[in-house]
């Protein structure tokens, strides 16, 4: 939202006489029990009228301690864990431990395996893009896509449904490959709901793309530009739509992602409708690259030879991925026991959480709820 | 220097390990896990223990086929790595830095007091993205944590990680004036580990609520202890643990 509605109450006023409509300095508490803070997320504003002059993340309600469990369950046990995390994209999540944990036992799933796992994951994206769709247009103000993307994303977890038998928190994976053989007219499933998928982005895009209201509430909102985002560590659409084009499927591929050809979008302004623009485009993407592995899905094995008690060697790793909201981390620490020493997840939620007051910052009472929107935030993931 | 210190918990490199996995046979795995482990009293399937117990002869290594299962059975293990980025700084800093790769990846042993100097070092080097940074309780060892910076720098694609270890209750300068992103991290860190942060803008608990006693991811805070005290005084109930 322009800033000019507030200038012109500003300067309606007489010079240094006090009435009614002068504004003072007011601290506003947002959340945690707040609508559009996707959750349990308290933010302390600090106001000048309507202006955001200063503002304070409260996390931690949903705090569970799941690195502290991680250090008191085996490899495997800890897998379901972290399908909890970020849990609109709970297949990503498991893909990042379960290639945290093979790179440990330095071993790789075989071909058939990383295949399915790229379909699943991207299928996670177009679910979780879709999820932030919806209520990010829907803290906006716009009914509609919320129903249409999760009319949409119910095709999605089916599909999940269908492979493994649950829709939300998967556990799709396990480390050394994949536990579950695809099930018959999934190749087909998939297709179809790719041919189907694509009409209805565009769909999406008729109802925002040039809906003026959509464009005075995102257009020059929240921005950040590519060295803010490089400092704050912000990764992910958010990095990209600012400019940086940098995808860790492209800059560290993994599971496969280097035989699948895509394109990385970018935005210039790093404003929210430049956001809302490549999330957009990263679905289409998806589609191409689950087109892609559906078509060359190879025949063999799912699950490597590794061993029935997992005791990796003394040793600490890093692996991360591209999960929908950022970049994935987990650091992992081997003991030699068949429980993990320490594992420490690098959650892309909660980093990019920290570029909030650095959005707001001059915005309006209104722009916050269109931030929080546009940074696509899981609580669970930020406080695990 | 840090060598000394590191205790028998220890997993990061030793100089030694490299021997545990020079005989490249199909057993090693068991082998090196066992020399380097803490405590591994047998390996997984119980169809290894006797070919564990004789030396690694072909008969023995035939006979039973599940210890080869691992596919890559030769143990990994810590291997010196040279760079000219890790020349360079050991030009600069001397003696306080060693440079170790495992399993491809790349990361610096550093001494606490040069690794200040190093990070900035690194972040005009191109390494402008700080990708986490967190921490390790070893108990058993005088210098009880471990802390570890992931780096990443866009320029070059190249992910570094930079270890350094202090003592109980010992302090290190926050890292917030070379990346803002370590600003929550050092918090996380310090709520988690009680790590304090030398000219850290804010420095106080970020996930647990302030007030709370312990910090949860040291090892001797048991799994399900809790705060009782700030249960009763905020929740006005018994903890229940």
């Amino acid at each position: 939202m322009s800033e000019r509605f507030y200038d012109d109450v500003a300067t309606a006023e007489q010079p240094g006489e006090k009435t009614f409509l002068d504004s003072s300095e007011l601290v506003l508490n947002m959340g945690p029990q707040h609508p559009s803070t996707h959750g349990v997320l308290r933010v302390i504003l600090k106001l000048d009228g309507e202006k955001v002059i200063g503002s304070e993340c409260v996390i931690g309600y949903l705090h569970r301690g799941v690195e502290k469990i991680a250090e008191n369950r085996t490899y495997a046990q800890f897998a379901p864990y972290v399908d909890r995390m970020d849990y609109v994209a709970a297949v990503s999540n498991a893909l990042g431990y379960c290639e945290a944990v093979e790179k440990l036992l330095n071993t790789e799933a075989p071909p058939r395996a990383q295949y399915i796992r790229v379909i699943l994951t991207e299928l996670n994206r177009l679910a979780s893009h879709h999820v932030w769709l919806g209520t990010h247009a829907l803290d906006i103000g716009a009914l509609t896509p919320l129903f249409y993307t999760f009319r949409d994303r119910e095709e999605i977890l089916k599909i999940y449904e269908k492979y493994c038998g649950a829709r939300l928190t998967t556990h799709a994976f396990r480390i050394g490959g994949c536990i579950y053989e695809t099930y018959e007219g999934f190749e087909k499933e998939v297709r179809d709901y790719c041919d189907f998928l694509l009409p209805k982005i565009d769909e999406y895009e008729e109802l925002l793309t040039t809906n003026r209201i959509w464009c005075e509430r995102t257009k020059g909102v929240g921005i950040l530009n590519g060295d803010d985002c490089k400092a704050l560590g912000v990764t992910g659409p958010v990095l990209r739509a600012s400019g940086v084009k940098w995808d860790l499927r492209k800059a560290k591929p993994y599971s496969g992602y280097d035989k699948f050809e895509f394109e990385i979008p970018t935005g210039k302004n790093g404003d929210t409708y430049d956001r809302y623009l490549v999330r957009i485009e990263e679905m289409r993407q998806s589609v191409k690259i689950i087109r892609q592995a559906v078509d060359g899905l190879p025949e063999g094995p799912i699950m490597a030879k590794i061993p029935k008690v997992l005791k990796p060697p003394v040793g600490e790793v890093y692996h991360s991925i591209e999960a929908p909201k950022g970049e994935l981390g987990y650091f992992i620490v081997s003991d030699g026991s068949t429980q993990p020493y320490r594992v420490r997840v690098r959650p892309p939620s909660f980093v990019n959480l920290q570029a909030l007051d650095k959005m707001i910052k001059g915005q309006l009472v209104a722009d916050v709820v269109a931030v929080i929107g546009t940074l696509d935030i899981v609580l669970g993931e930020v406080d695990r | 220097m840090a060598d000394e210190t590191k205790g028998p918990e220890n997993p990061s490199p030793q100089p030694g390990d490299a021997k545990s996995a020079s005989p490249a046979e199909v057993k090693p795995t068991v082998e090196g896990v066992g020399k380097t482990a803490v405590s591994v009293a047998q390996p997984g399937a119980p169809a290894a223990t006797p070919a564990a117990a004789k030396p690694a002869t072909p008969a023995g290594a035939a006979a039973p086929p599940k210890p080869a299962v691992p596919p890559k059975p030769a143990g990994p293990t810590p291997q010196p790595w040279t760079s000219p980025l890790g020349n360079e700084f050991k030009k600069n800093f001397g003696t306080g830095i060693e440079a170790w790769s495992y399993l491809g990846q790349n990361y610096f042993v550093v001494d606490k007091a040069v690794v200040m100097d190093l990070l900035r070092q690194m972040r005009d080097d191109g390494f402008d993205y700080c990708v986490d940074l967190t921490a390790v309780h070893y108990p058993k060892r005088e210098q009880q944590f471990d802390i570890i910076w992931i780096l990443y720098s866009y320029a070059t694609n190249e992910r570094v990680r930079v270890k350094t270890m202090i003592k109980e209750g010992e302090r290190l300068p926050s890292s917030t004036s070379i990346w803002a992103t370590t600003n929550w991290l050092e918090r996380e860190t310090y709520d988690m580990f009680g790590i304090e942060f030398e000219g850290h803008p804010d420095l106080k608990r970020i996930l647990l609520p302030d007030g709370w006693k312990g910090h949860p991811l040291r090892k001797e805070y048991p799994i399900t202890l809790q705060d009782q005290e700030w249960v009763k005084i905020n929740l006005g109930i018994e903890s229940g643990q």
